[in-house]
């Protein structure tokens, strides 16, 4: 009991802080409005996908170095074949993409099954084949996105009967994570298998005593993470118009998201919410920070030192509640 | 796998052969780094000469002394991904400030950075129990933000690369790289101090066992404290040397060596999870990675199949060694 109110209280203190900066947003530019929370939406959403890839291998009690090159190919694929395609044809390449997201995960979580070897290893393993996936299928930024798909992500969401000013806050980006990521998170979270996924993460012996298909289970750990991380290849292609074959910083942003969203490194512990919050925390500090007219490059050093505070917070407040 | 061991008088010729191989995890790694230059030789006739292999061991030696800050701290279950940053922050440092300053005062410059990354890495690892994969991510992309509002307060100076580290980076004298003369005293020193020091020790002990070490009265946090100032100054002393290799102070210098280093650690043996492995399995797969780069360039392969191929034999070369060595 206490420890579900100790992780709720984690949640609801990430969402405090996230409201503090939105005042604080607001105090620095009065002006900040809609707009400006459907570009933060926007520019939230990629990571997002990229958290939720990593959370859902963190809970399994492993670790996924691959994500942002699973990006990468996922994006300059998508990118690629939407070149010079039709409109409907965007009909078929995003379910392929998935697809592609979904198989390469789980070949991961193939590969660490069957040759046992330590799942930091074959990620980075992987981190490099996906990488040069992606530079054979694009070798430089290029390609295209149909139209209708650049489209789900600009603007707000039409809901009759509502007043503008209130539309004016439910960016269609924010709807569109909100849907993608309840889904599959939600069903997940109450089968047999999500249980599976946190009983593996908790205690891989115990897990398997109780007869729990570990094996199977971490496969499919990995194909979700493969999933949501082609959704955040998506996102990207469908942000930008086009695909690029160089990662993006998604694989440390998406690891200090998860220990900032509560989610034990040990796998086991946590939620999908939390990373979730704690994305959009570090996504509008970026924003205060280029609003107070900072240099980028002191932007990236005060960035770096917050992420690095927190986890360090984290981490001691963890090691006092074990102490206590 | 195991029905040959209930037949303890007769062990079968394979079995003692995986025994022998567990019990010297180097022999498969030379092997292997033989049939690699061999399979060179096969496909470029002529092109193993005395050259070519100073030219290899010169490429090698960065990678080596990474590959051993990731080695020491892997003993403790870490890992120190800002090893690239610091090696191109005491490079860059090294090149910019050496234009207007005594080298003595350079090189102080040069590696206080380093000083500084590892202690915060140490303190956040050692005290405040932060996971080392993402305390070292942290402190490199600060790293990295530092280094890029440096770069524009030097921009007017201009660089260079001091005579010395060129020679040392660089040159060959009487066959041998000069860079042996660095790489040899640290490679004693990390051996030394892995298997003839106490420090060594706590580190193997600590790997193993972190709870039994500290009830055995082992203050965690000064051996990780020590261990990653030593493993931030080793990689800023690989940054100097690579400079003066490569020639050209970039803000990306070193940063392509870090996921190398951390899998030539691991094909030479040393388990990420700590408590077991040691440097001398480390320095031939640093040297197996610099050949396969040299196959994979003779090859011709795009960049892109080049890396993907590169994957796939990081993955497969530590799966073999697993099988070979797990029955202990």
């Amino acid at each position: 009991m206490s420890h579900i109110l100790r992780r709720q209280g984690w949640v609801a203190g990430l969402f405090a802080l996230l409201i503090i900066l939105f005042i604080v947003t607001k105090l620095i530019q009065p002006g900040y409005g809609s707009g400006d929370f459907g570009s933060l939406a926007r520019a939230v959403l990629p990571y997002a996908f990229a958290v939720a890839a990593q959370t859902i291998v963190v809970i399994a009690g492993g670790i996924d170095l691959s994500v942002a090159a699973m990006m990468a190919l996922t994006s300059v694929t998508a990118a690629s074949m939407m070149a010079g395609a039709s409109e409907e044809y965007a009909l078929f390449v995003v379910p392929f993409v998935l697809a592609m997201g979904l198989v390469l995960g789980a070949l991961n979580g193939v590969l660490i099954v069957v040759t046992r070897v330590p799942d930091i290893v074959v990620t980075l393993a992987m981190l490099f084949v996906l990488q040069g996936a992606a530079l054979l299928v694009l070798d430089a930024p290029g390609g295209a996105a149909a139209e209708w798909l650049k489209a789900t992500i600009v603007g707000t969401v039409p809901i009759p009967g509502l007043p503008d000013t209130v539309e004016a806050w439910l960016p269609k980006a924010l709807l569109l994570l909100v849907v993608c990521l309840c889904i599959i998170w939600i069903p997940l979270r109450r089968s047999r298998l999500g249980l599976s996924i946190y009983a593996i993460g908790s205690s891989e012996l115990a897990a398997f005593r109780s007869g729990v298909p570990v094996a199977r289970t971490r496969i499919a750990a990995y194909a979700f993470s493969g999933l949501f991380a082609a959704m955040g290849g998506l996102a990207l292609t469908m942000s930008t118009g086009i695909g690029a074959p160089i990662p993006g910083p998604y694989l440390l942003a998406s690891v200090a998201a998860v220990v900032l969203g509560g989610v034990a490194l040990g796998g086991g512990k946590g939620g999908l919410l939390g990373p979730i919050v704690a994305v959009f925390v570090l996504r509008l500090v970026r924003t205060d920070l280029t609003l107070l007219a900072i240099d980028p490059n002191v932007t990236a050093i005060i960035e770096g030192v917050i992420m690095v505070a927190v986890v360090m917070f984290g981490a001691f407040i963890t090691m006092r509640s074990r102490q206590s | 796998m195991s029905s040959a061991a209930t037949v303890p008088q007769a062990p079968s010729f394979g079995r003692r052969l995986k025994r022998f191989m567990a019990d010297r995890p180097i022999v498969p790694l030379v092997i292997l780094l033989v049939a690699l230059v061999v399979i060179l030789q096969i496909l470029r006739p002529g092109i193993v000469n005395e050259r070519w292999i100073a030219n290899t061991v010169k490429f090698a030696i960065p990678l080596a002394i990474l590959a051993g800050c990731q080695t020491m701290t892997m003993l403790t279950g870490g890992i120190d991904l800002s090893v690239g940053t610091v090696a191109t922050m005491s490079a860059f440092i090294m090149a910019t400030q050496i234009v207007n300053q005594d080298p003595t005062v350079a090189f102080l410059l040069a590696m206080t950075p380093a000083v500084l990354i590892g202690l915060v890495n140490g303190i956040g690892v050692g005290v405040f129990r932060v996971h080392p994969l993402i305390m070292t991510l942290g402190t490199s992309l600060i790293g990295t933000g530092f280094l890029q509002v440096y770069q524009r307060t030097v921009i007017a100076s201009g660089a260079k690369i001091p005579d010395f580290l060129n020679w040392l980076g660089t040159g060959v004298s009487f066959g041998f790289p000069n860079a042996l003369l660095l790489f040899i005293p640290v490679a004693v020193f990390i051996v030394f101090t892995l298997n003839r020091t106490g420090f060594g020790r706590l580190l193997y002990a600590v790997g193993d066992n972190e709870r039994a070490t500290r009830l055995s009265g082992v203050r965690y946090w000064q051996v990780i404290l020590a261990l990653y100032i030593l493993s931030s100054l080793l990689a800023g002393i690989t940054g100097l040397l690579y400079i003066g290799l490569i020639k050209a102070p970039s803000l990306s210098l070193a940063e392509p060596l870090v996921l190398p280093s951390v899998a030539a650690a691991v094909i030479g043996g040393t388990s990420i999870f700590g408590g077991r492995g040691g440097y001398a399995g480390t320095i031939v797969g640093a040297l197996i990675l610099t050949v396969l780069t040299t196959l994979l360039t003779i090859l011709q392969m795009p960049e892109g199949a080049r890396r993907m191929l590169f994957g796939a034999i990081v993955l497969l070369v530590t799966a073999a060694y697993l099988r070979i060595t797990e029955d202990r």
